[in-house]
């Protein structure tokens, strides 16, 4: 909220300056954001008075004037303005000042070739109105030479100040007033209730049919107005908060909106048919807006209306038709209390912000709305003249105080602050609350301002922001006791294991959004999670797999030529049923650049992702010996080129070549290689590890190659499987060496040679031992279709 | 016959030495030790001689074998080492040559930082908790005192997030006690309204609900708000802290985060500025602001006194989080009993406090996965943060 210092001070006796009060406000939580005097950037500029003012020698429009600016010394200075002359007082800036209304810092300088030593300066050129016909005009008796901004009262910081949801109170400058006062910054000056004479029952008859949104609906008629400008001191005021001046009419419900907190709305009498009645809005009802804006509105909401139309959207915004203009003669002041919740829910399903609507949402004083239509009804008669009638009142205003019981040993219990209750007695009722101090509990009363108060714990609250929050004093927290256990999961634990051997293993860690476009998704395997209302459709439906992301990572890298791609995610995919921690890893261009040793740069290969997955899942502990492939991985996957890898029926991680749909799609032409590992799917570690004492064969082990042909069908893997289960006491290791098609090998078969190695446990092999080995290692190989190459 | 003998040995010796190969080395050792040689011919001839002067010519010969047998050695060994020595030379390369070099990999400083957190705080006994990013409504807001209606809401840019087709999700998580008290009683589409988690808070409510206290968390992971522009992503990343036990007060608060807060920046003159504030699940509030220095044009953490609106002043306060007691009502919430459980909660944003540590600037670069950007600002894999080893790295 925005608002002069001379504002606060119409409410506030205090000889606190701007820092003193800022200073002030920070300490009682309302945050100032900014505070900025117009005074400084016209810091520069002094009164001065024309001297004399001759034509231009060589220009028609401009005259060269002498000012005095006080110094005894004075200076020439060539001005165009028309009404420059001998005589007149200004504001003068000399050489160097900065010019804040046409962002120019002024130099001496030759004007059509005369000196020109500063600048006579019209309204606009210092920022402080729109008018640039001519130079300032300043009264006779300005005293020439001292410091304009001062003289004209601009020095007047406006402090801008934040407030928090809670504070519905300090929506107005009065309620900050009152906060500052409470905290012994100055004075509150009493509110003064008008005496009002009236001249009869209020014209226009009011009702409300919707208590459960307008509980009260309170109005006085001002009947004769004129609604001209209204006083320099209210426009002064408006415009330093940085609203605009309208009218009489129109700045005083903005007086009371920025004022009290307290929006009011004014009703141009001759444009009413009948009465006012607050009720719900009809579906498909329409009000054009005062800010041109045509709403249409529904049964949840709460209008004002009269016979024939809707008028206001109760507590948010008036409607234009009905709204006062220069010709208005008589008006009707609607002073009413909205519920918060209804204003808070109709706001929001209109999109429509105003001043009014939040100040209603938070919920504005229910005992402020008689007297502030008071207030503002004598105000009209005062600036507009005209006659005030009865108040109106239709329903009845919330005003059951509400009280609390209290324990003032809850200030040491949860502030760890030690107030002694006397002191928290003085700072409550210094903020207008009423204590009962016997018997414990106490009995607080809130005041009718402090909707926000609900519990004792916010009376902990008042008292610490009025005894001083920088006076909580440090307490250790006491160390938990016993032996320190990790205070990190298994999960956690995984994925730091999992990112350190990622990066080690030359791989950068990304991080995507979590949110990608449909299309992407679907490409994908589907996203069911999907957004209403998403940033851009390109960030519209939750991932169901971390490679997008990845994919468009890897494309941008490319597009800035980086020639080799390693990236690595530890992210979450969000499915139906929950969110899967996942680690993904890419491989895109070169993994090897070409070099001066083997040559050619090597392209990554679904075999180069094989073994990042697999040194993956052997960090997280998974007995990678027992993983089984199956080909081929879902369908973003090259159907020949990728494969799921299970341990028993789980599947734990998908790797391959990615689809040249995906890659074209993506529009890279890089070869791209990419993984998942399904953190969650795999087999928990089971504690620490118990080492058995090491004993080392005394026995040397034995290597024995094989060559098989087998139908080219024949994974690998099972081939592997088989042999190494021919002998499993003595067979260790059994690796494929070489794998061979072409001359000497059938058509549809493949040639595959085995390096076996044997640990012999208790004694040395024998010649017949090694045979009988060789036998069923190949009677092994034939159960699976593999024959001995002969 | 000596004199004869002396001379030819003379003659093998030298050219025994002046071998300048091994082959000519093995000829002359053939013509003096080989088995038709000089010496083993002499040796032949013993028996003809009377004893007393066969034992004299012996001794003679045998030690003239040896003599020549050593000299054929060092010619030997001699020969080798230069064989060697110009064998070596020919191998010679250029070691300037590059070697093939591992590729490099690099830790984002996101998770660096989520690293350095968990081990401050483990060092105060906070264990690290995680929950649903697709949360319902009543875990990010209701449950945290943040009714449907109430103008907080409207703080957070909220994404609504719905299963496709209609489906319902399974619960998250936790089972949920029914709620204590009387307070906040719960509309039933609460849980079939889905959020992205606007806040890391909602972990606040799960732990409470799913483990008795004492209870000492924090709550590192990814948060979001429909928000984009310079200074804000749709994604970020949030640390809640969350302590609930007998007696826990802000004085307490005070200390963890000043303990936090020099610990994760490393100096120990850091002032925190504790202002009060608002936010739905705490009360009192607190917003803390850290003393900052501008040491040439960045800005340093701790140092100086600073001057509230003083622009002269070099000193400045830097918002740095949000805290407070939790809301005895959000205690409720989760069935606790809130005059026998009390305790304190903050919430910060990482994103920020890496750019405050590490120098970054633009938040955005943080999700583009620039490979130059991360290299730049990226950790290496063994640079884990410890507090035995040091945080920064």
């Amino acid at each position: 909220m925005k608002f002069p210092l001379s504002w606060l001070r119409r409410y506030l006796d205090t000889p606190a300056g701007a820092p003193a009060i800022a200073d002030a406000l920070t300490r009682l939580g309302l945050e100032v954001e900014s505070i900025e005097n117009p005074a400084e950037k016209l810091a520069p500029f002094v009164i001065a008075q024309v001297l004399s003012a001759e034509p231009h020698p060589q220009a028609d429009k401009l005259r060269v004037l002498t000012v005095d600016r006080g110094d005894g010394q004075p200076l020439q200075v060539v001005c165009g303005a028309p009404n420059a002359r001998a005589g007149m007082k200004g504001v003068f800036g000399a050489a160097g000042a900065f010019v804040p209304g046409s962002g120019i810092t002024l130099k001496v300088a030759a004007i059509r070739g005369v000196e020109s030593n500063g600048m006579m300066c019209s309204s606009r050129e210092l920022d402080l109105g729109d008018d640039h016909d001519g130079i300032i005009e300043l009264p006779a008796n300005a005293p020439v030479g001292q410091p304009y901004a001062g003289w004209a009262g601009l020095d007047d910081p406006i402090f801008d100040v934040a407030i928090t949801p809670n504070r519905q109170d300090c929506m107005g400058v009065h309620g900050i007033a009152r906060d500052l006062a409470a905290l012994g910054i100055g004075t509150l000056k009493p509110l003064v209730h008008p005496a009002i004479t009236t001249t009869g029952p209020c014209p226009i008859p009011i009702r409300t049919d919707d208590e459960s949104g307008c509980p009260a609906f309170l109005a006085r008629a001002v009947t004769g107005v004129v609604n001209g400008p209204s006083p320099e001191w209210l426009q002064q005021l408006l415009t330093r908060a940085g609203l605009r001046s309208i009218s009489a009419l129109v700045d005083i419900t903005n007086y009371f909106s920025i004022g009290y907190g307290r929006p009011l709305h004014v009703y141009d009498m001759a444009k009413l048919s009948g009465g006012l009645t607050a009720r719900r809005a009809i579906n498909g009802e329409t009000l054009l807006a005062l800010n041109g804006k045509t709403y249409t509105l529904d049964d949840s909401m709460t209008v004002i209306a009269d016979d024939s139309a809707v008028h206001d959207i109760g507590g948010i915004m008036g409607g234009e038709q009905s709204g006062v203009s220069a010709t208005t003669r008589d008006v009707l002041i609607e002073a009413a209390y909205f519920a918060p919740d209804r204003i808070g829910a109709t706001g929001r399903a209109l999109g429509l912000v105003s001043d009014a609507r939040s100040r209603f949402e938070r919920g504005v004083d229910p005992a402020f709305v008689a007297p502030a239509l008071d207030m503002a009804a004598a105000m009209v008669a005062d600036l507009c003249g005209g006659a005030i009638s009865d108040m109106a009142v239709a329903g009845s205003l919330p005003d059951a105080p509400r009280t609390l019981g209290y324990d003032p040993a809850l200030v040491t219990r949860l502030a760890g602050l030690d107030v002694a209750p006397a002191e928290q007695q003085r700072l409550l009722a210094a903020l207008g609350f009423m204590v009962e101090p016997v018997p414990l509990p106490w009995r607080v009363t809130i005041p009718s301002w402090r909707r926000d108060v609900q519990g004792a714990a916010d009376l902990v609250e008042e008292i610490v922001r009025l005894h001083g929050i920088d006076k909580v004093q440090s307490v250790a927290l006491p160390r938990a006791e016993g032996v320190a256990r990790p205070t990190a999961t298994p999960m956690q634990l995984l994925e730091r294991r999992l990112r350190r051997l990622m990066a080690a293993r030359g791989a950068d860690e990304a991080i995507t959004w979590s949110f990608i476009s449909a299309a992407e998704a679907d490409r994908f395997g589907g996203g069911p999670w999907v957004l209403d209302n998403p940033l851009s459709a390109d960030l519209a439906v939750m991932r169901p797999s971390l490679l997008p992301g990845l994919l468009a990572a890897a494309q941008r890298n490319a597009a800035r030529s980086q020639p080799g791609i390693r990236l690595f995610e530890l992210g979450r995919r969000y499915l139906a049923d929950g969110e899967h921690p996942t680690l993904a890893l890419l491989l895109a261009g070169e993994m090897a650049p070409r070099g001066w040793q083997q040559g050619k740069a090597r392209a990554a290969t679904a075999f180069d992702m094989k073994a990042e997955i697999l040194a993956a899942l052997a960090a997280a502990g998974v007995p990678v010996e027992r993983l089984q492939t199956r080909q081929p991985a879902s369908p973003h996957y090259h159907p020949g080129r990728s494969a799921k890898l299970v341990l028993g029926q789980q599947l734990l991680a998908e790797f391959g070549d990615l689809h040249p749909e995906q890659l074209a799609l993506a529009g890279l032409s890089l070869p791209i290689v990419a993984g998942e590992i399904h953190l969650d799917a795999l087999p928990e570690r089971r504690g620490k590890r118990a080492r058995p004492a090491f004993r080392p064969s005394a026995l040397q082990p034995l290597n024995r190659d094989f060559a098989f042909l087998a139908p080219d069908t024949l994974a690998a893997e099972a081939l592997v499987r088989a042999v190494r289960g021919a002998d499993k006491a003595l067979i260790t290791d059994a690796r494929i060496f070489d794998r061979f098609t072409g001359p000497g090998v059938p058509d549809g078969q493949v040639s595959l040679a085995l390096a076996v190695t044997l640990q012999p446990a208790d004694r040395t092999l024998t010649d017949a031992d090694l045979e009988a080995l060789s036998k069923s290692v190949v009677a092994a190989a034939a159960k699976v279709g593999a024959a001995l190459r002969g | 016959m000596d004199e004869m003998l002396e001379s030819q040995l003379q003659s093998l010796m030298a050219a025994i030495e002046r071998a300048e190969t091994v082959a000519d080395l093995r000829e002359a050792e053939l013509k003096a030790l080989g088995r038709k040689g000089l010496l083993p011919a002499e040796m032949a001839k013993l028996g003809s001689l009377a004893p007393d002067a066969r034992v004299e010519r012996a001794k003679l010969l045998n030690r003239h074998k040896a003599d020549m047998a050593d000299v054929v050695a060092t010619r030997l060994a001699t020969l080798e080492k230069a064989a060697l020595t110009a064998r070596l030379a020919a191998e010679r390369i250029d070691m300037s040559l590059p070697a093939d070099s591992a590729p490099q990999g690099s830790v984002h400083p996101i998770s660096q930082v989520m690293d350095e957190l968990a081990e401050i705080f483990a060092d105060l006994g906070l264990f690290v908790a995680t929950g649903p990013e697709i949360e319902d409504d009543w875990h990010n807001f209701t449950a945290l005192n943040i009714p449907p209606e109430h103008p907080a809401r409207a703080m957070h840019d909220t994404f609504y997030a719905r299963l496709a087709g209609g489906e319902q999700p399974e619960p998250a998580g936790d089972e949920q006690p029914e709620p204590a008290g009387d307070q906040q009683s719960e509309p039933a589409g609460d849980r079939q309204r889905y959020v992205l988690r606007t806040h890391t808070s909602p972990v606040q409510i799960r732990t409470m609900m799913a483990q008795k206290p004492p209870i000492r968390i924090i709550a590192p992971g990814r948060v979001y708000r429909s928000d984009s522009d310079a200074t804000h992503t749709p994604m970020f990343h949030q640390v809640e802290g969350l302590v609930i036990d007998r007696g826990i007060h802000m004085g307490h608060l005070k200390w963890t985060l000043e303990t936090f807060v020099k610990a994760f920046f490393e100096v120990d003159d850091v002032i925190l500025r504790l202002r009060p504030s608002f936010f739905p699940f705490t009360e009192p509030s607190v917003e803390v602001d850290v003393g900052c220095s501008w040491e040439g044009g960045t800005l340093k953490v701790g140092g100086s006194n600073p001057v509230v609106g003083s622009s002269a002043s070099s000193g400045s306060w830097l918002e740095i989080l949000g805290a407070g007691m939790v809301h005895p009502r959000v205690i409720a919430n989760c069935g606790l009993d809130p005059d026998e459980w009390q305790g304190f909660a903050f919430g910060c944003g990482i994103d920020r406090l890496a750019m405050l540590k590490y120098g970054m600037t633009d938040l955005r670069a943080f999700f583009d996965a620039d490979l130059r950007w991360l290299k730049h600002y990226g950790f290496a894999s063994l640079d884990v943060p410890t507090l035995s080893g040091g945080l920064s790295q």
